[in-house]
């Protein structure tokens, strides 16, 4: 039986775990509200905040490329692979035009953008993923491009950043999917082995297969505050235990707290305590 | 089998007919050595039907008897003299994982596997399989230690997936499978990993970033299991059947994509109708295995491992 005719026997199709709820814009884009404490703000003046309430403190989602000129000198960005697409090898239902629908959305092809660029005027290499794009799920257009970039930064001898946002392993690509997060730890290995330097930025949500792999493999490991971090779903867990779990599971506050992140990073700090790593490693 | 599977009721019920009519014969003394004999080649046919033409489903179903050899079974039988060692020495000892040293062949080797339990009062002990952290981090420090002594690394892959629980994550799930991961990658020794039964998503990766990976005819590997995929894809479990069709999950699969390189041959219906003969297939497995790579130097080994998962993946790509 092809999986196609699963679908065609009325089952009701559900969408993946709903996400968080998304900043609303309001009078065509002038204004925003917080989703958090709900104050509503002129959206120029958000941006200019890097997308975080200046109310409450809430850090709202970045598009790859708004994050890409927060964290690089001006105009430094050299984008690499930008057209490598997701091939379809389950034959999944509506994955190619979720694809689509998402390419169109995002103006990107898939949900990690990497490339070369400097920070305060020294090379690196940059890896930014999109929670807009599939949830950033990770198939194998995002393993390979992460994969790249971390040969990219081992044949410049450069550091390698990477800002993780992810549902995890990307359903739809199958057994695949699993096979990127030993992909791209094995590339790390070889960036470990030639001591050169990766700090991973997890950022809201980073969870699974991508969780389970590169995110949590930096030199340093940062999150920004109140992401949700982890392996598992909050409502598998629960199920599992048959308990409550605290309102602050998987924050990016709890994981520091049981020793998991190496600092919670505001994202105003963002590009000063990068570029003053990076400093200290050449 | 006391124990057998929905799909195989048809066998047992022409299996158990034939044993009343030889009883019958027995007790009084009419020859129905004919009737005996029809429904013995109609037996062999049906288990023919049956077994040769197993579903994605039923594989699972195999897969997770309760009869079926787990790790320290296959450990018992195709190793010697194993010293089991515990405890990843920063938290406690994981009783999902097992894992030391043996003699294979006469060589010495680190074996580590996933171990389920065999009865309800092992799972409980075993967690069912579904190791944390600490279950993670006792099999690296055995890969290290194996690396440090040179001997080669026999992991078996047998869980429904890294457990999803609240201590878990707080003492770092993702972690400690991301760093197996990593490390894997750049040992120095040969390392063989076999799915002997389920390979349940980042929690059965963890112990198959090897250089040769095989997986038993009655095994699946994948990023969720076929419950998880019915639940997301249906929202609801009960599809696992169709998930397990839809998914790609079997060895026949996996070799198709490339993720695997032996599947490894099971006895008719599966290993637990005849483990012996499981073993015996399995340790010729093993043997040819570590023969082709005990002739590889460790940067062979680690870059063949590196290109190996390098090339797993599927995409297009244009100038523009
Ligand atoms: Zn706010």
């Amino acid at each position: 039986m092809m999986i196609k005719d699963l679908f065609s026997k009325r089952r009701k199709y559900a969408s993946m775990p709903a996400e968080r709820e998304q900043p609303k814009t309001m009078n065509e884009g002038v204004m925003t509200k917080c989703p958090k404490c709900k104050t509503i703000v002129y959206t120029k003046e958000l941006m200019k905040h890097a997308n975080v309430c200046m109310h409450c403190g809430h850090h709202m989602p970045m598009t790859p490329s708004e994050r890409i000129d927060l964290i690089l000198d001006t105009d430094s960005f050299r984008e690499l692979h930008p057209h490598m697409v997701s091939a379809d090898p389950l034959e999944f239902p509506e994955y190619k035009e979720k694809l689509e629908k998402d390419q169109k959305k995002t103006g990107h092809k898939e949900a990690v953008v990497t490339g070369e660029g400097t920070i305060g005027g020294t090379p690196v290499v940059l890896g930014v993923m999109d929670p807009a794009f599939r949830m950033g799920s990770m198939g194998s257009v995002v393993g390979e491009k992460i994969t790249r970039a971390i040969e990219r930064a081992l044949d410049l001898h450069a550091p390698f950043i990477l800002f993780s946002a992810s549902g995890g392993a990307r359903m739809q690509e199958g057994i695949l999917s699993l096979m990127q997060m030993a992909k791209t730890s094995a590339a790390l290995k070889k960036m470990d082995e030639a001591g050169l330097l990766f700090v991973s930025v997890m950022t809201h949500p980073t969870t699974g297969g991508v969780s389970a792999s590169f995110a949590s493999l930096g030199d340093y490991n940062f999150a920004e505050p109140e992401a949700l971090i982890g392996f598992a779903g909050r409502r598998i867990i629960e199920q599992t235990i048959r308990q409550e779990l605290p309102e602050d599971f998987q924050t990016s506050e709890f994981l520091l707290k049981h020793g998991q992140l190496d600092k919670v990073l505001h994202r105003q700090d963002m590009k000063n305590v990068l570029s003053a790593i990076v400093q200290m490693h050449t | 089998m006391e124990n057998h599977l929905p799909f195989e009721k048809p066998i047992m019920e022409l299996r158990n007919k034939i044993d009343e009519l030889k009883s019958f014969t027995d007790e009084k003394d009419i020859d129905l050595s004919g009737e005996i004999e029809k429904l013995e080649q109609r037996l062999e046919q049906l288990e023919a039907e049956v077994y040769n033409n197993l579903k994605p489903w039923q594989r699972v179903q195999i897969a997770r008897h309760p009869e079926r050899p787990t790790t320290l079974d296959y450990i018992d039988s195709l190793f010697e003299q194993f010293i089991e060692l515990h405890g990843d020495r920063l938290f406690g000892d994981d009783e999902a994982i097992v894992g030391g040293i043996a003699f294979f062949e006469g060589s010495p080797v680190t074996v580590i596997g996933h171990q389920r339990g065999r009865d309800t009062k092992e799972n409980v002990r075993r967690n069912f399989g579904m190791p944390h952290p600490e279950g993670y981090r006792k099999a690296l420090r055995l890969m290290k230690q194996a690396e440090k002594f040179n001997r080669p690394v026999i992991c078996f892959v047998d869980t429904k997936g890294a457990y999803p629980g609240k201590a878990a994550e707080e003492r770092g799930q993702s972690e400690a499978i991301a760093r197996n991961l990593m490390e894997m990658a750049g040992l120095k020794v040969p390392v063989i990993s076999v799915v002997i039964g389920e390979g349940g998503s980042g929690g059965g990766l963890a112990l198959g970033v090897a250089n040769h990976v095989h997986m038993f005819e009655n095994s699946w590997y994948s990023t969720i299991s076929p419950e998880g995929a019915s639940s997301i894809l249906w929202k609801d479990a009960s599809y696992a059947r169709e998930a397990a069709e839809a998914m790609r999950i079997t060895a026949g699969d996996l070799k198709e994509f490339g993720v695997i390189d032996e599947i490894v041959r099971e006895p008719r219906g599966g290993a637990h109708h005849d483990p012996k003969e499981q073993m015996a297939i399995l340790r010729k497995t093993l043997q040819q295995s570590l023969k082709d790579l005990l002739v590889l130097t460790p940067n062979e080994l680690i870059e063949s491992r590196y290109e190996k998962f390098k090339q797993m993946g599927t995409f297009e790509e244009s100038d523009f």
